[in-house]
């Protein structure tokens, strides 16, 4: 316990960034998932395959090679820190298994319906954002969930390319303290508290939904 | 199912989870306390006729992994292998040595969990580390030092000091600690290991890589556009590393490297990988007694 009061203010400095890159990765990768879901099941063929590379890339590569690629590579053309490069390899990760759970939420909805919106006069954009997206979420959600307990999980990735979040003090004070056991102890605990949480939102979240179905 | 059916389910899920988390969390202490327990090295050692030895796999001149053969090489290996040999002498027993990689994170853990017997891995002597484990006799003079790019105008650790300047340095380091002694304006970014620390130099992440000149020899060996400056700002002479209170295995190791030192195959592991580091004359590391 006393590891844990010595190191309050470090830990609770890696709590910060990990929840805040949390964030804006789980931001990021639904826009961008969800915005690639919708090219891979649109009619232009061009769209298709973009958005078939896109996912197959960034869901087939390790997440560290994505980090270090930017941390490394991108870095030298466009200044980041690590923090950043992070983020920025953890959302295009995520967002590739977000599209494929977005884009299976959207093919369990009838063709029929997408078809009747059309017919009656609604754009393909207006037909997706009022008729198909709603209801695909609602299928989806249960497999975002997932994803996004594991984007929280993999933003220890940060640690690597010295991105401050949470990995990375813990590794710092279990180095110091040569306490490594505690140390991952009370990393894993803060981890719990982001994870936790979310995990009865997503689940509080189905079941309101199934009430409203 | 029916509702009473599903909710009698529960509870048994439930306790049956909550049993395994118990029972869990005993058996993971009684390892640990089964782990702390003393336990005499040298005497393990005897009888199982082998030191397992944690060396570095990442750290040119000291140990780093041949690709070819998957075994790590340098000078703590062949420190290492001369030991085990120069004990087995001493007790009158055929030794192996055995080698298991370690990272700088890692090693003290893996003592202490019995893992490894001891540790060859460029680990300077400190007083804090010196609690937790028990050291043997100095085997090679290190001092903290500086690498940065050759044209990057740095020439000692006061031209670091400054917010804009970012120092690389690896967890777990003596130099991790020291260098905000030295240079406390400057920011300090921890990698995980001298190779990231060296690809993140070369990626302008940061302007210099503090750790021990014996290392940074071996990366400006191999990265010619970087050299070491600054002189050494500690003196941190590297120490074999044992689990706490093994006077026994200690005494051994201090009498085999003063031998080794006394016989000449000290001076001779150190031409063999010290004699062509450019910018560093080997004899003054050589031992004379």
């Amino acid at each position: 316990m006393s590891l844990f009061e010595q190191n309050f203010s470090v830990f609770l400095q890696g709590f910060g960034h990990t929840l805040l890159a949390s964030i804006f990765a789980l931001v990021g990768s639904l826009i961008l998932g969800t915005i690639f879901a919708i090219m891979q099941v649109t009619n232009s063929r061009t769209a298709r395959s973009i958005g078939n590379i896109y996912v197959q890339v960034f869901r087939n590569i390790p997440l560290l090679i994505i980090t270090l690629f930017f941390y490394l590579a991108v870095a030298k053309v466009i200044k980041m820190t690590g923090f950043t490069a992070g983020t920025i390899a953890l959302t295009l990760y995520t967002s590739a298994f977000i599209a494929e759970s977005v884009r299976a939420g959207i093919l369990s909805i009838e063709a029929g319906q997408m078809e009747g919106a059309r017919a009656n006069g609604l754009t393909f954009g207006q037909a997706m954002r009022v008729i198909i997206l709603p209801q695909a979420f609602k299928v989806a959600i249960p497999s975002l969930g997932n994803q996004f307990i594991n984007l929280v999980k993999n933003s220890s990735i940060l640690a690597f390319v010295g991105g401050l979040d949470l990995m990375y003090q813990g590794n710092i004070v279990a180095a110091n303290s040569f306490d490594t056991f505690t140390t991952y102890i009370i990393i894993g605990l803060f981890y719990l508290v982001i994870t936790l949480p979310l995990s009865y939102y997503i689940q509080h979240l189905e079941h309101k939904l199934k009430k409203n179905a | 199912m029916e509702k009473a059916k599903k909710r009698r389910f529960g509870l048994i899920a439930t306790i049956i989870l909550a049993l395994a988390i118990v029972l869990g969390l005993f058996w993971a202490q009684q390892t640990v306390a089964h782990n702390a327990k003393h336990q005499d090295t040298l005497t393990r050692v005897k009888k199982s006729g082998k030191i397992v030895w944690g060396t570095k796999a990442d750290t040119k001149l000291f140990g780093l992994m041949d690709t070819k053969t998957g075994q790590s090489e340098g000078f703590d290996v062949d420190m290492a292998k001369a030991v085990t040999k120069q004990i087995g002498k001493q007790i009158g027993e055929k030794l192996t040595p055995s080698f298991v990689t370690v990272s700088t994170a890692s090693k003290i853990q893996l003592l202490k969990n019995t893992n490894i017997d001891g540790v060859f891995g460029v680990m300077t002597i400190t007083p804090e580390r010196a609690k937790i484990v028990d050291f043997s006799q100095p085997y090679f003079p290190a001092g903290q030092s500086l690498l940065v790019k050759k044209d990057s105008g740095i020439k000692s650790v006061n031209d670091l000091n400054d917010p804009s300047k970012t120092v690389l340095v690896v967890v777990g380091t003596t130099a991790a600690q020291n260098i905000k002694k030295f240079a406390p304006k400057a920011k300090t970014i921890a990698l995980q290991d001298y190779a990231s620390a060296m690809q993140a130099l070369k990626a302008g992440q940061g302007q210099a890589i503090s750790t021990d000149n014996a290392i940074l020899y071996g990366l400006a060996t191999e990265n010619p556009d970087y050299q070491v400056v600054g002189g050494t700002l500690t003196n941190g002479p590297y120490g074999a590393a044992f689990d706490h209170d093994q006077k026994p295995m200690v005494d051994q190791v201090n009498q085999a490297i003063n031998t080794m030192k006394k016989n000449g195959v000290y001076n001779q592991l150190i031409k063999k990988w010290f004699g062509q580091v450019p910018g560093l004359d080997w004899h003054d590391l050589e031992v004379h007694e």
